[in-house]
């Protein structure tokens, strides 16, 4: 309860641009799990470049939020000092890695959303936001043109390429509603023009997601909130484990740098 | 005209048909600045993973000011997690320190958003003769070693995150392409 009666006083400002940055450090993390692990070396430097573009997303909103909070606070403190409960990443970026299938379904999903999103939160008020909006749609586009023909290829390649991209859309399906889930604090940002109401974005991309899926004889339904919490720090089992590996340098060696 | 701009006229092969609008009014910014001993001593910081190609021709350098003592040299990064900003900011430092000036800023801009549109033509030239094939507007590069048309992708990211790696059909290089964001 400490948790929640904490986040009430944060305000909405720090907890929105926050959450895009839990969400981009996330991501990342697991992005960065394929480094040495890929199928192939190509791919192993795609990933680890894609993860790279979102720590950087990661850091520009962390040192947002931290000037945002005032309280002097790091950009470092934000990412590694702060435990599972005070994370607030929607689900979807958490989930483990999975196989290869998993990550690239998981990527198409966000690229798609991101592509929507970003698009939109360059005209934010937030002139910082805008900026760094500006910044991430660039690299957002590219992700988009790599993650499509993966998931053309995988969906038309063998029956166990496609059955493991139907398998990774069919466990993704309960956490794609919370991308277009609202929460009070960003409402109230929306009317003030500096965030973007994820809500409106949902009909175009299950529009977009259907129509290339639709093109391999890929049935997916419109996105429905099945499983809720992210941003409320409420997470899966998976997201502890995630930040012990992420967090035990500095948890061990406080301050350390490279 | 700067000192690397200048090089594309001497005498060169290729002929780098237009200047973009995007470089245009980044090299008036620059030309109309008050620091120009500030501005060409920063010719001498070089991106430290694009050997040759220097923070001006990259684009990265947008801004020159002097308050007070204090030289405030202003950057944008190419890429969001770009791991060279720290050391283009140390070599900043270095340069003019070397040159006298001891109070020296840098500070990393958001906006205007990096583009390869910013890099400069003695830039783009640069990047050739290191066999990194230059932007192209289609995303379609000439084989930089023999100038081929007959290219593919091999992979979509290479040696740094602003680089794609693909091969040329007729003289089976592979080599880097700058891409265009």
């Amino acid at each position: 309860m400490n948790n929640t009666i904490k986040s009430n006083e944060q305000s909405p400002l720090y907890r929105f641009v926050l959450g895009l940055a839990d969400d981009s450090v996330v991501l990342s993390h697991r992005l960065s799990e394929w480094c040495s692990n890929a199928p192939y070396l190509e791919e192993d430097i795609a990933l680890s470049n894609i993860a790279l573009d979102y720590v950087g997303r990661a850091r520009m909103f962390y040192q947002y939020a931290a000037e945002v909070e005032g309280k002097g606070r790091s950009e470092d403190d934000l990412a590694y000092l702060r435990s599972e409960r005070e994370f607030t990443n929607l689900l979807i970026h958490e989930l483990p890695k999975g196989d290869f299938g998993f990550t690239m379904v998981r990527q198409f999903l966000l690229d798609a959303f991101y592509n929507l999103y970003l698009t939109q939160l360059v005209d934010s008020k937030d002139e910082t936001i805008a900026a760094i909006a500006a910044k991430a749609i660039k690299e957002t586009r590219y992700h988009l043109k790599r993650s499509e023909p993966w998931i053309r290829q995988l969906s038309e390649g063998t029956e166990e390429s496609r059955s493991r991209i139907v398998r990774a859309l069919e466990e993704l399906k309960d956490f794609v509603g919370e991308m277009f889930l609202m929460e009070e604090w960003e409402t109230s940002l929306v009317e003030q023009g500096i965030a973007i109401d994820r809500a409106a974005l949902q009909p175009d991309w299950d529009r977009y997601i259907q129509g290339f899926l639709g093109e391999s004889g890929i049935e997916f339904g419109d996105a429905q909130l099945q499983i809720r919490g992210g941003r409320n720090g409420i997470h899966t089992e998976h997201l502890g484990h995630m930040l012990s590996e992420m967090q035990y340098l500095q948890r061990t060696h406080p301050g350390m740098e490279w | 005209m700067t000192m690397s701009d200048a090089a594309i006229y001497k005498g060169s092969h290729q002929v780098i048909p237009t200047v973009n609008p995007v470089y245009a009014q980044r090299r008036k910014f620059r030309v109309d600045g008050e620091h120009q001993v500030l501005w060409n001593l920063l010719d001498s910081v070089y991106d430290p993973e694009l050997p040759g190609l220097t923070i001006w021709d990259l684009g990265v350098l947008q801004d020159v000011r002097k308050q007070d003592d204090t030289c405030i040299v202003v950057i944008t990064p190419t890429y969001s997690g770009c791991p060279a900003v720290d050391t283009m900011k140390q070599d900043i430092i270095s340069a003019l320190n070397d040159a006298g000036y001891q109070q020296v800023k840098v500070e990393v801009a958001l906006a205007p958003a990096w583009g390869t549109d910013m890099i400069s033509p003695a830039g783009k030239q640069q990047l050739s003769s290191l066999h990194i094939a230059p932007p192209q507007e289609d995303d379609q590069p000439n084989c930089p070693v023999c100038g081929s048309s007959n290219t593919t992708v091999l992979s979509q990211f290479g040696s740094t995150a602003c680089k794609a790696l693909h091969q040329c059909r007729d003289c089976f290089e592979a080599f880097d392409y700058f891409k265009r964001i």
